[in-house]
């Protein structure tokens, strides 16, 4: 497909509008963050160097802070503030404060004793002291501490696309989804380059000689100021509606792309993480969403699909895909694994998904307990013969569809089961399977063809959306180019799908994607 | 006009000064001298208020220190630390000019003041400009000297100023400090423990020692008549050298002075003083001159040395 060819920069030309927007989000949420940080580390940093008892408690906070994984700080903030900029901000805030206050405590602390006590016997009262001698004389070591904070943004700031606030996350996290190098690239560079650019900058001003640090000190707040404001600039229009959309659903054909070409929808759109998308729409944060339709929040949140009836989602059925030497060298596992094969369909998977995602019962349990109802389980062997390595996508579905494989393989072969779940995106499991990391992982027909093979427009609609088509083509073309072989479909169809909640959508009067435009076009 | 009445300060159980009184007159020199840890910085800093005394009183000009604002007090005092203690991000000009910008002084009288100054200290107007790690420490010290001096206050407190200096610097200093004429005016309290230098500098001399005063007085008096065992064990060493800073020749007539080569001496210079600058003349003696500057005697290494002799034959325990 000509867009596999298209070179990098061909890429970041087509896309420069989102570039740029993107660009500057994230400098907006970088230093938006970085001056609040900088608010309340200074006077922390200074507190704690006037009365050293505090330094303990206030810097292990700020240390503990700093050691909690981003995405798991994002998550918190949630319940909190909601999505879009502000749980952002506060996040990046969090990890920009432990080096302002350390080195600023640091700074001053360090300020030679003599030269203090000279400021003091001259007659300076505390303030004079402070502005005159010590944030002087700190102010090499706080500028250094700043410029960690800045370079830890940037690079933390890519994250922030996961609950809206943009940035260039988004084109990282879109492309990974989409397996699409040009586009992973397009944020990441970008991203790098604007860390080794504001270390630099901050780097010569930390090495000035301090009469033109004079100057600076005044010149640099401005500046972040400045740059702060970048973040609105792209923000600036809106719409009745607001929708939410992964980054990979922003990216596809059967996507985003699809209903703007096919249904000609113009909604105003953030890019999210599904991990949050669900509890957004049911928080009235979202209006529409792009979910799966088997997903258990969807019950959980009282949400409806809306009837995509101009057929731009293609069927995704689930099926376990396996590399051919993996089927050869256990020759049991083709057999063990197509047991599952035909079991759970739509209501079934929904009914499991809701169980984990939001019961909160645990992969493991939910796939016993559907092989024991099934009389499908069976004890352990504790076989010996090899170890089957089993991947699986970041989401509840994929883990209990491990558990399950996991299960079946230990009682019913001799094998082993290694699994590496949680693997975030397809290429990122593609991959994997491709480089011999796992051996098999659960894929949908829709994702093979879409975003692994990425066939020309032609084949697609040759397909038309049928089940068996789509399955059969996809079958066919993995084996003849990875040497993967599809194993027997699952069962359901867990296939993109807008959402709404059930009670907006009765009260607009939309069941229809296309009258979810109609909606939007009136005045 | 400085007056300490049974000051006290202990640090948690450690007492580190304790009961001590002592009084200054005004234009005097007195020297604060002890060992490590005697509490003589402790006692200086207490005048200043850089440390707050446990007990006790210090009235300066009769009036009780607590009675003013800390900052107050000391824009009247001038102060000069060991470690000189410049402001690295201040050029030469802006550190001496500290004090007068905070007493807001207008820039003429300020940058008059500091050229003044620069003047009388023997440093070169190009170094306004420059900061002070471009400077040597002799220079270094200088400017913090020129930074306590330009207020003109009548108090000046110096906590051991010339010790991190080398020995041809500081000798090079003391001079210059014996012979400036701003601090003739001013009541001066300096710590050292070089007993060389508070025979040298001093008026007079408080020995300390564990927090205690063991004995105030002239250095001829601490020399000859050492109040107990311990201040003649302390100046053991160099004593001959001492000997001859401590003691002085027969005053000048009322209104009278010593000269040599045109340059006048302090009236009360020391017979060491003066050999040393007998040392550098030939066959050149020391006049004697009266108030009307007329000739009346002259002083050479034989009578120096007949006064030295003589001021011993008078001590009764020597």
């Amino acid at each position: 497909m000509n867009e596999q060819q298209q070179t990098l920069w061909q890429f970041m030309a087509q896309q420069s509008d989102k570039l740029l927007t993107q660009t500057l989000q994230h400098i907006g949420l970088t230093f938006i963050s970085l001056i609040i940080a900088v608010l309340v580390g200074l006077p922390l940093g200074i507190l704690i160097a006037r009365k050293r008892k505090l330094s303990g408690s206030i810097l292990g906070v700020a240390g503990v802070l700093q050691t909690i994984p981003s995405i798991a700080l994002l998550g918190f903030m949630i319940p909190l503030l909601g999505i879009g900029a502000k749980p952002a901000i506060v996040a990046l805030l969090l990890y920009a404060l432990l080096p302002i206050i350390r080195n600023t405590y640091t700074g001053i602390t360090g300020v030679d004793g003599a030269v203090k006590e000279a400021a003091v016997a001259m007659g300076m009262s505390k303030r004079q002291v402070l502005f005159k001698v010590e944030l002087p004389l700190a102010m090499p070591v706080i500028l250094a501490g700043i410029r960690t904070a800045t370079v830890i943004n940037v690079g933390v700031a890519t994250l922030a696309s996961y609950i809206a606030a943009g940035g260039l996350g988004e084109f990282i996290f879109g492309g990974i989804s989409l397996n699409n190098t040009n586009m992973i690239l397009a944020g990441a560079i970008p991203a790098a380059l604007l860390a080794i650019l504001f270390d630099s900058l901050l780097s010569m001003l930390q090495h000035l000689n301090l009469k033109k640090l004079k100057v600076a000190a005044k010149v640099l707040p401005v500046l972040i100021i400045v740059m702060a404001c970048f973040y609105f600039i792209p923000s600036a229009y809106g719409s009745k509606l607001t929708a939410g959309f992964t980054p990979e659903f922003m990216g596809r054909q059967d996507g985003n792309l699809g209903l703007r070409s096919k249904y000609g929808l113009k909604i105003h759109t953030i890019v999210i993480s599904d991990a949050v998308m669900y509890k957004a729409c049911f928080e009235k944060e979202l209006d529409v969403i792009s979910g799966y339709s088997t997903d258990g929040r969807l019950k959980a949140y009282d949400l409806v699909v809306l009837d995509d009836n101009k057929k731009i989602f293609p069927p995704y059925y689930a099926a376990p895909i396996v590399r051919d030497d993996a089927l050869k060298k256990f020759p049991d596992l083709e057999k063990t694994l197509n047991m599952l094969s035909g079991k759970i369909n739509d209501s079934v998977m929904t009914d499991l998904n809701y169980r984990t995602d939001y019961l909160h019962q645990s992969p493991e349990r939910v796939a016993k307990d559907f092989l024991t109802a099934h009389n499908l389980y069976q004890p352990e062997r504790g076989g010996n013969a090899g170890i089957v390595r089993i991947g699986s996508k970041i989401f509840g579905e994929q883990y209990i569809l491990a558990s399950m494989y996991t299960m079946l393989i230990k009682g019913y072969t001799d094998y082993d089961v290694a699994t590496k779940t949680g693997l975030g995106g397809t290429k990122i499991c593609f991959d994997a399977l491709t480089n011999n990391q796992i051996d098999l992982y659960p894929e949908y027909t829709g994702t093979g063809l879409l975003a692994i093979l990425q066939p020309q427009q032609k084949a697609i609609d040759a397909l038309e959306g049928d089940r068996d088509k789509t399955y059969n083509y996809v079958k066919n073309e993995f084996e003849n180019r990875y040497q993967i072989k599809w194993l027997q479909p699952i069962g359901f169809n867990n296939a993109y799908a807008l959402m709404m909640r059930k009670k907006q959508a009765a009260d607009l009067g939309v069941k229809t994607i296309s009258d979810l435009k109609q909606y939007l076009e009136r005045k | 006009m400085i007056k300490v009445d049974h000051l006290s300060k202990s640090f948690g159980k450690t007492k580190a000064v304790d009961h001590i009184s002592f009084e200054v007159n005004e234009g005097e020199n007195l020297i604060l001298l002890g060992t490590s840890g005697c509490g003589k910085t402790t006692t200086l800093k207490m005048i200043n208020r850089l440390i707050e005394p446990t007990a006790g009183k210090i009235f300066i000009n009769g009036r009780d220190i607590m009675e003013q604002s800390p900052e107050a007090l000391r824009r009247g005092i001038g102060y000069v630390l060991q470690n000189n203690g410049l402001f690295p991000h201040y050029t030469v000009a802006e550190n001496i000019a500290i004090v007068p910008q905070l007493l807001k002084w207008d820039d003429k009288q300020i940058k008059h003041r500091v050229s003044e100054l620069l003047e009388k200290l023997h440093l070169d107007k190009k170094y306004l400009n420059v900061y002070p790690n471009e400077l040597s420490g002799g220079q270094q010290q200088r400017v913090g000297l020129a930074r306590a001096l330009v207020a003109d206050p009548p108090v000046l407190l110096m906590d051991e100023p010339f010790a991190a200096l080398d020995n041809v610097t500081r000798s090079k200093i003391h001079a210059e400090f014996k012979e400036l004429d701003e601090l003739k005016r001013k009541t001066i309290i300096m710590v050292t423990h070089d007993v060389q230098e508070a025979f040298e500098l001093g008026d007079r001399i408080c020995l300390m020692d564990k927090g205690r005063i063991i004995q105030n007085g002239t250095p001829a008096e601490l020399l000859f008549k050492p109040a107990n065992a311990f201040i003649k064990d302390f100046l053991k060493e160099q004593r001959l050298q001492l000997e001859f800073k401590a003691i002085k020749p027969p005053p000048p007539s009322e209104g009278g002075t010593f000269e040599l080569q045109g340059v006048a001496f302090p009236a009360d210079a020391s017979l060491w003083f003066m050999l040393e600058r007998l040392q550098f003349t030939k066959n050149e003696n020391i006049a004697i001159l009266d108030h009307e500057r007329k000739k009346v005697g002259t002083l050479g290494f034989e009578e120096l040395m007949s006064a030295f002799y003589q001021y011993k034959k008078h001590q009764p325990h020597e």
